[in-house]
């Protein structure tokens, strides 16, 4: 099997190529906004870039986020019903039905709340969410979500690059990974008393990943704060890998020389590696990878849709990864 | 008791309780709108219907004991209608599988089996009931002989171990093993008290 590599002018999804008539009316469009001829109805649509356009669901605090300027940030696809991603989740520490977190996450306490950033930094210390909620300016991220499970998502998600942070925190020349610890508080969260993975759940990236501009430090989605089962009140996206590397409700960020031990790692080395990017042609040593069941959008009696190298970002991640053989390093 | 047992309207009424969930399963399907299977309909479908073939696997091996424990001799009458319900819903479990999950792609199909062997152990379990299934009838029982056709039927207790090893290795995955120790006690108890009878000292 050849492997071809994806150098930027191969579009999986059709629908991300710009039709050349809209293309070539561009033009047109502007002309009529600058003319003013339906001028206050267009006005405020052209004022939308400043303001991404996501429909708030009206159910917890606003966090609007600004359209981001990313490669690859927002995908045109159409996000995932709000309840459906709410309601539809794999958060352990709550248990581990998917209905579980929705159910038993409401009782979290997300203030106050710190974040310890450690290790090889110079300037490590403790975050306060609220410092960390200013640290830089939000932006709606729209990412496609591949669970290792075999379902996905669209979501909104508001937040930061990571690597605002790392750079503040200025790592040293030792810093080869960054650590990520979820909270685990036995009084609030049911789910620890089982012995399903080690506790507290520990996740990583590599630094270069880490410093990745999609790497998203995320607050909220769907322009609200975070819901508590969706990893109140911060958590990780890194939307080339399967969602468990998005590490939630994080506690302690910690940047280390040698390769952090992840919780899925500890409990099943050969199905859960340290990379977990999505492939694929790589299958989970239980279940095929090859497709997907978009959740909410993929009829019952639909055939379940392909799944994307590096879940489609393969553009603008695939180079991290160059000669590295995807086989191996799982 | 046993007259209660005895009611003709004992087998419908049984017939209808038992047929409900696949009804509203059904109906929740059809109606799928309605949000009312969750975010994956497919994987509800798919485990529910799972469950309930397991349900009813145990309601089946239940009545012999019950009968000696309780003298409801009647809950024989059940018994039947109880174990091809256990052989409907397991079923319905695999075209669920096959519908929902594969696309009815047989390709796909016989490599998720070799990969996964908790799917082949399931189907196995489903191609266990299958003869018993079709020598259910009382014409069948006739033909093999009362002797033939009762050791043919004790294949339902390697049904029931397989039926739990399937369960148990799905939730393996999740190292999530409370709702398949419930299954296991069960089923544990009422293949046990088997062994028991046949293998404890004679007395008196």
């Amino acid at each position: 099997m050849h492997y071809q590599p994806d150098r930027g002018f191969q579009h999986p999804v059709a629908s991300e190529i710009t039709p050349k008539a809209v293309y070539e009316t561009r033009r047109d469009c502007l002309r009529a906004l600058a003319l003013g001829a339906a001028g206050s109805a267009l006005g405020a649509w052209a004022a939308r870039d400043a303001l991404a356009s996501t429909a708030a669901p009206g159910k917890l605090a606003p966090l609007p986020g600004a359209r981001s300027s990313v490669s690859g940030a927002a995908t045109m696809e159409k996000p995932t019903a709000y309840k459906d991603a709410s309601t539809y989740n794999n958060f352990y520490e709550f248990g581990t039905d998917k209905s579980d977190p929705v159910r038993y996450a409401q009782s979290l306490k997300t203030r106050p709340w710190t974040v310890a950033v450690e290790g090889e930094v110079r300037k490590p210390g403790t975050f306060d969410i609220e410092s960390l909620l200013k640290l830089a300016p939000m932006e709606e991220r729209i990412y496609r979500l591949r669970c290792v499970e075999g379902w996905s998502m669209v979501i909104p998600w508001v937040g930061w690059s990571l690597s605002e942070l790392i750079k503040r925190v200025e790592p040293t020349g030792n810093a080869k990974f960054i650590q990520f610890v979820t909270l685990a508080d036995a009084a609030q969260m049911p789910g620890l008393r089982s012995s399903v993975l080690e506790w507290p759940y520990v996740e990583g990236l590599r630094m270069d990943e880490a410093l990745h501009p999609l790497t998203l430090m995320a607050f909220g989605m769907y322009g609200e704060v975070l819901p508590n089962q969706n990893g109140a009140p911060l958590r990780l996206v890194v939307p080339w890998k399967y969602g468990f590397k998005s590490s939630k409700s994080i506690v302690r960020i910690r940047f280390t020389e040698k390769q952090p031990r992840t919780s899925w790692e500890t409990a099943a080395p050969h199905e859960y590696g340290f990379y977990s990017n999505v492939n694929p042609k790589v299958d989970h040593a239980r279940w095929s990878q090859a497709t997907e069941r978009r959740i909410g959008e993929d009829g019952l009696m639909t055939k379940k849709r392909p799944t994307l190298m590096f879940n489609g970002y393969e553009s603008q991640v695939g180079q991290m990864y160059a000669g590295m053989d995807l086989r191996k390093f799982l | 008791m046993n007259r209660l047992l005895l009611h003709p309207a004992i087998r419908p009424g049984v017939f209808l309780f038992a047929l409900t969930p696949f009804l509203w399963l059904a109906y929740a399907a059809l109606a799928d709108t309605s949000g009312t299977l969750g975010a994956n309909p497919a994987e509800t479908l798919i485990r529910n219907t799972g469950e309930l073939a397991l349900r009813f696997l145990c309601a089946t091996l239940a009545i012999t004991p019950l009968r000696h424990w309780t003298g409801w001799q009647a809950l024989a009458r059940l018994r039947r209608m109880l174990g091809l319900f256990a052989f409907f819903y397991a079923s319905v479990h695999f075209l669920c599988f096959a519908w929902l999950d594969m696309g009815l792609d047989l390709q796909a199909m016989l490599a998720d089996i070799a990969k996964r062997p908790f799917i082949l152990v399931g189907t196995a379990a489903l191609l266990g009931m299958l003869p018993l299934a079709a020598t259910s009838f009382n014409r069948a029982i006739k033909a093999l002989g009362a002797r033939r056709w009762q050791v043919l039927h004790r294949a339902v207790y390697g049904v029931a171990g397989l039926a739990l090893l399937h369960f148990f290795w799905m939730r393996a995955g999740k190292n999530d093993f409370a709702d398949v120790a419930v299954y296991g006690a069960v089923i544990g108890v009422l293949l046990g008290w088997r062994v028991w009878r046949k293998w404890r000292p004679i007395t008196s």
